[in-house]
């Protein structure tokens, strides 16, 4: 999204807030009331996410994320990927500053679209409430499909050379 | 929200034990996350403004309705599609899904619904292309997409 595109489309969303808020004033709340649990889902794990980021930034060298998580770290880089995703909790979004921070300091595009894939689909207690309400047999299922999934589409990533662009994101 | 408590307390400490060693190196770590927080708010506060909108407008129970009552391939492509524009939070996502298959829907529409809900992120592409560039972020969802449609297709010949 270019720089300049995000105040334009929050100038349209204020717009169609007010415009729906002179017609039916309860549909404007409910947008509002909706985006607000989300709102506080964003303050409560931005904020901590981009200050480990910024800490990791600053101490961890770059040879401990190339040996850890580089193209020759092999099997194990791939479990180390694995483990951070499920273990935090968040939205998708809270995952790309730190895919790309582990990007940055050497890690494989491999690991790092394992990293992405598993931290938006695999999560423990997201597993367990998959089984109370869809049944043990379709979630553990679906989870066993999911994982050799993610492994192939994170190899297809790196056949197709999909080497992303040393982009300057903060700006 | 046990989790949020967990984080803010990890990041504090590790902040405070950064202070201590090295004040330079603090500063350049809350200049990283002043920078990150101020280029990342406005983006997805725009993706979360326009979830209101989809939210009220289109509510997931029409949403999972319409999953259930279009059989077939097409069907299952149209679960998919609406798990990949939709962000609807497990807690939520779940019991509907459930009851709609109780009541007979689709094992593989609910399936790639489900897993593109998770997977693809058509509202928080923007923001990926700014992190991984455009070609990545095509093809992970891209790929994520057709994964979610095999992923559904076994689980509807296993469960059948």
């Amino acid at each position: 999204m270019k720089i300049k595109a995000v105040p334009a489309i929050l100038a349209v969303l204020a717009t169609a807030t007010v415009l729906v808020w002179a017609m039916r004033p309860d549909k404007a709340i409910a947008v509002l009331f909706v985006s607000k649990d989300y709102l506080l889902e964003m303050i409560s794990i931005l904020p901590p996410v981009l200050i480990l980021c910024g800490l990791f930034d600053a101490w961890v060298p770059r040879r401990t994320i190339e040996q850890l998580m580089g193209d020759a770290s092999g099997i194990k880089g791939t479990s180390i990927a694995f483990l951070l995703g499920t273990v935090a909790m968040g939205p998708l979004y809270a995952a790309f500053p730190i895919g790309k921070s582990l990007l940055d300091k050497g890690a494989s595009l491999y690991n790092v679209a394992v990293f992405l894939c598993v931290w938006a689909s695999i999560k423990i207690p997201m597993i367990l409430f998959e089984v109370k309400f869809l049944g043990a047999e379709f979630a553990l299922l679906r989870l066993a499909l999911t994982i050799p999934a993610i492994l192939v589409i994170s190899a297809l990533l790196r056949i197709f050379r999909m080497n992303t662009p040393r982009i300057q994101c903060y700006r | 929200m046990a989790f949020a408590a967990v984080i803010w307390g990890v990041a504090g400490v590790s902040l405070i034990l950064s202070w201590a060693k090295s004040r330079e190196k603090t500063r350049e770590a809350l200049r990283f996350f002043w920078r990150a927080f101020l280029s990342l708010a406005p983006s997805i506060v725009a993706i979360i403004w326009t979830i209101g909108f989809i939210l009220t407008f289109l509510p997931s129970g029409f949403v999972l309705n319409t999953i259930g009552r279009n059989a077939g391939i097409m069907g299952v492509v149209i679960a998919a599609a609406f798990g990949s524009i939709f962000l609807i939070p497990a807690f939520i996502a779940f019991p509907l899904a459930a009851s709609f298959l109780r009541q007979g829907a689709d094992v593989r529409a609910i399936a790639a619904f489900v897993t593109t809900l998770v997977m693809v992120g058509v509202l928080t592409a923007p923001l990926e292309v700014k992190f991984f560039g455009k070609r990545f972020t095509l093809w992970r969802n891209t790929l994520s997409f057709v994964m979610a449609l095999v992923i559904a297709f076994v689980m509807g010949e296993v469960l059948r």
